[in-house]
């Protein structure tokens, strides 16, 4: 018996590869997707790509989900990896979502509010029936439009805030003026992490992840009685402010979901009783991440706001270690890595504890006869 | 490689590595938190490993890349090519030619040299990671000294098993005052990292922690005196080489329980083979 040591590693990879572009094209004779189709057809998975991937690039979020054969946690990796080469030319001012050019504005909380209730492009309301016209190209009959008033909408925690009923909005910088935002993707994580921070996480968090945890507080882990304030989607017009010029420019508009949750609170001895916030957002049209992510950030303030702390949801350091899927991912996947040496050792340990125990035995037999 | 720097991340990212790096130095078996960028290869693959890599690689140094003490495993296949593709260094299997070994699981069995840098892929940086999850604890922990709780662990293991059952990422101290990770290198390895010439430094990625132990540095296993510390190893000669000094692979060779033991070094066993020595499993055109 002869052993022949492995090699050729290189070659594998070669191949393999080879055979993963084959079959990423699929059948020859099936016409090929065009990143322009998947951005145009298959939006909701480029914004998925996007928000987890944590970058604003529409034709790259569609190349991504083209490249990953539709697996979105691989196209937000490809997308990580490729922004975290990109220098850094601004900082945005913060963004006005209360000017947003809204497609979609909703409220659970009052019937009607300036600006209306706007159902927008939902799947809202659709019944799950598949629909086997899609199996076929075709138009659907254009959809019915109106003049509307493009005044602002005033948000729903604005209106709340007039009478003091809810705690006023967290401004970044808040409790320390002279100190930029948190920067999870320069800077590593540490605690205690502020808010600012933790949003951060929780935007490029996956959505599976922030859906499951949101899901739980709802159950009773954590449970903070939230209400849907608003739910909004639209364009968003980004600013930056060049040193050399002074004043802000319009550098392009970016489509948002943001979700405003309003939660109970009791009030303490120094806060009259009002209502508290948990905040969502996220890039695209991504409504389940947003509202997720709002019961998410309103569970994990529980310690600052003088509530037990006894839910994973309510636990910073548990959420903020475990929600990004591409770390995720990449762990959970390593094991598939070569792990012979460290399970040799383990393999020579249990044999070696086993002689030990079996001498032990047959000492203590031998001692009973 | 066209559109990326040299050693794919910027000189910015390089700085900051560096600077984390040289802390780390100087303060051994420390974790250092560092702005860990996402790398093209995923987390838990050797993002740290590579990060350290990259900041400290030369236009003239030369790169070995191992896993699970070999060369041609496909992830070090595919970390190399990524040096030689991103920086055009020249790379190397040799351990005596390389001036930068960039490892996973092993410590090659040559032993290093003071003009070497040994750069180790750290899954986990916490080595009390299995015993307080939380990093705010572990963190407070670090700083006291308190170390404890592993001390109960081994004892806890001497106790149930009449000894420590800890067989890879055996806990180090390191220059008497940091309990370290060593990295998921068999226990047969620690001693090698006791008073190294070459540099040891530690890169974990996903959980964005810097480390090292500086050249001729105290590495401590764990142990008590009653049950001082003990390597593991499977108890045969190489197939190939012969050699019984070193850390092996069990290979399976048939479904009827024959198993064959080979150096899990590659290089080691070839220069070995090539100075003549041969084991039982021999032949003599067994390569390739």
């Amino acid at each position: 018996m002869a052993y022949v040591a492995v090699k050729g590693g290189e070659r594998a990879i070669d191949n393999a590869h080879a055979w993963l572009a084959e079959q990423r094209r699929g059948d020859t004779g099936v016409p090929e997707i065009a990143p322009r189709q998947i951005a145009e057809q298959l939006g909701r998975a480029v914004d998925r790509a996007m928000a987890e991937g944590a970058i604003y690039d529409r034709g790259l979020g569609a190349l991504a989900v083209k490249q990953a054969q539709g697996d979105l946690i691989e196209a937000a990796f490809l997308l990580r990896a490729y922004r975290t080469t990109l220098p850094r030319f601004a900082y945005s001012l913060p963004l006005d979502t209360g000017a947003m050019h809204v497609a979609r504005r909703i409220s659970a909380t009052f019937k009607d509010l300036p600006g209306g209730q706007v159902l927008g492009p939902t799947y809202d309301y659709t019944h799950r029936l598949l629909d086997f016209t899609l199996e076929q190209e075709a138009s659907p009959p254009a959809a019915a439009e109106t003049e509307t008033d493009l005044a602002p909408m005033p948000r729903v925690q604005d209106i709340l805030a007039q009478e003091g009923l809810i705690e006023p909005d967290a401004l970044p910088g808040a409790d320390d003026p002279g100190k930029p935002p948190a920067d999870l993707t320069r800077e590593p994580l540490s605690f205690p992490a502020g808010r600012d921070a933790r949003l951060q996480a929780l935007a490029r968090a996956d959505e599976g992840f922030v859906l499951a945890m949101g899901y739980s507080t709802q159950r009773g882990y954590g449970g903070s009685h939230p209400f849907a304030g608003e739910i909004r989607m639209g364009e968003v017009a980004i600013e930056i402010e060049p040193p050399e010029l002074g004043f802000a420019i319009d550098i392009g508009d970016i489509t948002l979901t943001e979700c405003q949750m309003v939660n109970q609170f009791a009030g303490s001895k120094t806060v009259p009783p009002q209502f508290t916030r948990g905040y969502g957002l996220a890039f695209g049209h991504c409504e389940r991440k947003a509202m997720a992510m709002a019961l998410a950030d309103r569970a994990m303030r529980a310690a600052e706001l003088g509530e037990d702390v006894t839910a994973p949801a309510q636990n910073i350091e548990f959420m903020l270690y475990h929600c990004d899927n591409i770390e995720a991912t990449g762990f959970v996947e390593h094991l598939k890595l070569p792990h012979y040496v460290d399970f040799q050792s383990e393999l020579e340990n249990v044999r070696r504890m086993r002689a030990e125990h079996e001498a032990a035995a047959q000492a203590t037999r031998k001692a009973a006869e | 490689m066209e559109g990326y720097n040299f050693a794919y991340l910027d000189e910015q990212t390089k700085r900051m590595i560096r600077r984390a790096i040289l802390k780390a130095v100087a303060v051994p078996g420390h974790q250092v938190p560092f702005g860990s960028r996402e790398m093209p290869l995923p987390y838990g693959w050797g993002t740290g490993g590579i990060q350290v890599t990259a900041s400290i690689l030369g236009a003239d140094d030369t790169l070995k890349v191992i896993d699970q003490g070999a060369d041609d495993t496909t992830n070090a296949v595919s970390i190399r090519r990524f040096f030689a593709r991103t920086a055009g260094v020249r790379t190397t299997t040799r351990t005596a030619e390389a001036t930068v070994i960039q490892t996973r699981h092993r410590v090659p069995e040559t032993p290093l040299r003071e003009d070497q840098i040994i750069v180790y892929q750290v899954p986990q940086p916490e080595p009390l990671s299995r015993l307080e999850p939380s990093r705010v604890q572990t963190k407070i922990m670090h700083a006291l000294g308190e170390y404890g709780l592993m001390h109960v662990k081994l004892y806890e293991d001497v106790a149930r098993y009449g000894q420590v059952s800890i067989s890879y990422d055996y806990p180090v101290m390191v220059n008497g005052r940091h309990l370290m990770a060593p990295s998921p290198i068999p226990a047969f390895d620690n001693p090698k990292l006791d008073r190294m010439p070459a540099l040891q430094l530690f890169g974990a990625g996903r959980e964005k922690r810097i480390y090292a132990v500086p050249p001729f540095t105290s590495v401590r296993s764990l142990d008590f005196d009653d049950h001082p510390f003990r390597a593991i190893r499977a108890p045969h000669a190489c197939g190939l080489c012969g050699a019984t000094d070193c850390y092996l692979d069990e290979v399976v060779v048939d479904d009827r329980g024959k198993r064959l033991f080979v150096c899990s070094d590659t290089d080691h066993c070839a220069t070995r083979r090539e100075a003549g020595h041969s084991g039982a499993d021999s032949l003599p055109e067994a390569a390739e």
